[in-house]
């Protein structure tokens, strides 16, 4: 499910991004839908995106710390975020990736 | 409107609700047997309520007493802090949850990690709770306290719909399942409202502070499907975890034994038919400041000891050792009752704790100890700690647990001074079979002390105000001296005593002269009648002799008249008469 593009264009971190679901739902379809098409549209080459079914992996869920799903976990130099949600505002996950500042 | 008929079903047969014990002291009696087994259980109290505790006790008696492992999700609290706070309690959760018995989970979301970017669900969570209970085998699960979550996921309207998606999956899963929630306001039980998503029971925990003392207190406001008390318990969390006071027996049943125990003062005893107290009957001792009702309460327990029987001692006022020594003054030693085991006392300044504090500790010591009678003294120092109306429940709670142990209870009750005496402080006459009054007598100057037996249920008793003395040999009850004034005590009746005494000598010597009188008389009498008898005598022989002279000469003439007739042969009759007359003269 992972599609990695780790293709190096700038000297710029790679966004480790990881997308906590349950089971194959409408719902998670759409996050990852939604995920990759933001993605594709502001972090080309630039992401790595693991999609983990909190279904197969339940400890999973209690070692990240994941209540709602999906919940979109983002790795950053110095913090680590999570956005929950379907990802459909896209708006809010760039806020999140820390690329579109607040307001 | 069309009237369907209706298929009249006939109702099931009424199916017991299943339950399940918590092992938790005294809730499994006011619900009739535990929670509802396989339902939620909403738990709301304010901040310290003890919801925590509760959920944690609920899980480790299901474990460790009825082989049903738990699950304790955490939505507030780690699971160090939960494991240090568990182990004032005295479980050992460590333990637990390496013996595969419990299971714990923190949930902690940070708000500042969270953001919404559209619509979620709580499949998370439900995956660690199943993941939980599934690792265990879990039968009960306590959610503590879900709520949480409001304030740290966005949109409340899904949380609401998740949560209580999570307690129908909770049910289907036939879970009993505690979900504590925090009630900030006395309107509503929980903050967001889930209490509508939990149907089948709710129980309210509460912390009040009165006067500076806090009290926990237990309600169950609802339990479908079962009877419940409806009283507000008073809940107590000490290191044995939590114990919760079914408040009053529901009925009036307890038993009435006809025994009889003696008080250890003979003529107490005799004011009470001769036998002393009804075993496992209450007992009053009230009185102002100072007339001697620990002494007397030191004599029941004396008494009770040299029977072999124990007893439980619950000092309000005085140390221990301070009730020793004092009753050591007069006579009574109780310490090698102590050493015995035969004694216990249990001191505690009334403000320590709430009074149902004490009322829970009091149960406690009892159900520990077996005594076979209660001495409280005094019942009056509890009004330090607490309402009038509160005292009274308490005591009447107290009693009542009492009776149905057949143990002999001793309250003493300090009246305050210029009170009327036979209204006792805390109003709980009615309560009580017996009731003695100590009273002081203020007479010439000086306080004596006086006791009688105002009323006794059951038994004839004397209606008499006696005295007693404290002595080094015990107290002592006088004998009874009226005085126009009512019983005379102290001195008045020293003063009696000693009047009576001089009367009684008097009366001694007045009797004595009598005596000597009647001795004077009698032998005046005497005196008199030997004279007289002399007299007589001397006159008899006067009269005696002037008789036979008399007769002398009476014999002389008809002598020589019977001569006269003889010699002239006339008359034989004459001659006869006079030879028989002569006869006996000749003899």
């Amino acid at each position: 499910m992972a599609t990695p593009k780790p293709k190096k264009k700038q000297k710029a971190d790679v966004y480790a991004l990881r997308l906590f679901v349950a089971g194959e739902t409408p719902k998670s379809a759409r996050a990852i839908a939604n995920l990759r098409l933001l993605c594709e549209q502001h972090l080309k080459n630039r992401y790595h995106i693991e999609v983990i079914d909190l279904l197969e992996n339940p400890h999973l869920a209690r070692g990240n710390q994941i209540v709602a799903v999906p919940t979109l976990e983002i790795k950053l130099p110095h913090d680590v975020r999570k956005v929950i949600g379907d990802l459909s505002n896209t708006d809010r996950v760039l806020v999140g990736l820390a690329i579109q500042p607040l307001g | 409107m069309t009237p369907t008929p209706k298929k009249k079903t006939r109702p099931a047969p009424p199916k017991a609700l299943l339950k399940s014990l918590t092992g938790i002291q005294g809730l499994d009696e006011i619900t009739g047997g535990g929670l509802p087994t396989g339902r939620p259980t909403l738990l709301s109290g304010g901040a310290g309520s003890g919801k925590t505790m509760f959920g944690l006790e609920f899980l480790v008696r299901g474990a460790t007493q009825y082989d049903e492992p738990g699950v304790f999700i955490s939505f507030e609290e780690t699971i160090p802090d939960l494991t240090k706070n568990a182990a004032s309690l005295g479980f050992d959760l460590t333990r637990m949850v390496a013996d595969k018995k419990l299971f714990m989970d923190h949930v902690h979301i940070s708000r500042s990690e969270i953001a919404e970017t559209g619509e979620y669900d709580l499949d998370g969570l439900f995956i660690r709770i199943a993941d939980a209970v599934q690792q265990v085998g879990a039968k009960r699960v306590v959610l503590d306290t879900i709520e949480a979550l409001f304030g740290q996921l966005p949109n409340p309207a899904i949380l609401r719909a998740e949560i209580r998606r999570l307690f129908g999956w909770l049910k289907s899963r036939g879970l009993t399942t505690v979900i504590t929630a925090e009630r900030d306001r006395p309107e509503k039980l929980t903050r967001n409202g889930i209490e509508e998503f939990v149907s089948d029971c709710v129980i309210v925990l509460d912390n009040r502070v009165r006067e500076e003392i806090s009290t926990r207190r237990l309600r169950i406001v609802k339990y479908r499907g079962s009877t419940h008390g409806t009283n507000e318990y008073p809940f107590l969390i000490d290191e044995h975890g939590i114990s919760v006071l079914p408040i009053s027996s529901l009925g009036l049943d307890h038993p009435a034994p006809a025994g009889r125990i003696s008080t250890g003062i003979d003529r107490l005893d005799g004011m009470m038919g001769g036998k002393g107290f009804f075993r496992g009957s209450s007992i009053m001792l009230s009185g102002t400041a100072g007339t001697g009702k620990t002494s007397v309460a030191a004599h029941v327990v004396d008494a009770a000891c040299r029977r072999g029987e124990k007893c439980l001692y619950f000092t309000f006022e005085e140390s221990p050792k301070q009730v020793i020594r004092n009753m050591r003054s007069i006579g009574i030693d109780l310490e090698p009752w102590v050493h015995r085991g035969l004694l216990q006392f249990h001191a505690a300044r009334p403000t320590y704790g709430g009074i149902e504090e004490i009322l829970l500790v009091t149960h406690k010591q009892i159900s520990i100890f077996h005594p076979n009678i209660v001495v409280v003294d005094p019942i009056t120092n509890l009004l330090m700690a607490s309402t009038l109306h509160e005292v009274r429940s308490m005591l009447t709670r107290l009693i009542d647990f009492l009776k149905t142990q057949e143990i002999t209870a001793v309250f003493s009750s300090l009246t305050a001074a210029g009170s009327d005496l036979e209204a006792s402080e805390v109003d709980v006459s009615s309560l009580m079979d017996t009731w003695l009054l100590l009273k002081a007598i203020e007479v010439g100057g000086e306080r004596n002390r006086a006791l009688y037996v105002l009323k006794s249920r059951g038994m004839e008793h004397s209606n008499q105000i006696r005295e007693f003395v404290l002595t080094d040999d015990g107290l002592r009850m006088l004998d009874v001296y009226l005085g126009p004034d009512g019983v005379l005590t102290g001195s008045a009746r020293m003063s009696q005593e000693a009047r009576e005494r001089a009367a009684g000598t008097s009366r001694r010597q007045h009797l004595d002269g009598c005596k000597r009188e009647l001795d004077r008389k009698r032998e005046m009498f005497e005196a008199r009648m030997t004279l007289l008898r002399a007299e007589f005598e001397v006159e008899e022989e006067v009269i005696q002799q002037s008789i036979s002279q008399s007769k002398l000469l009476d014999a002389e003439l008809s002598e020589g008249r019977g001569q006269m007739v003889r010699s002239r042969e006339a008359d034989a009759s004459a001659y006869k008469k006079v030879g028989r007359a002569l006869a006996p003269r000749k003899r």
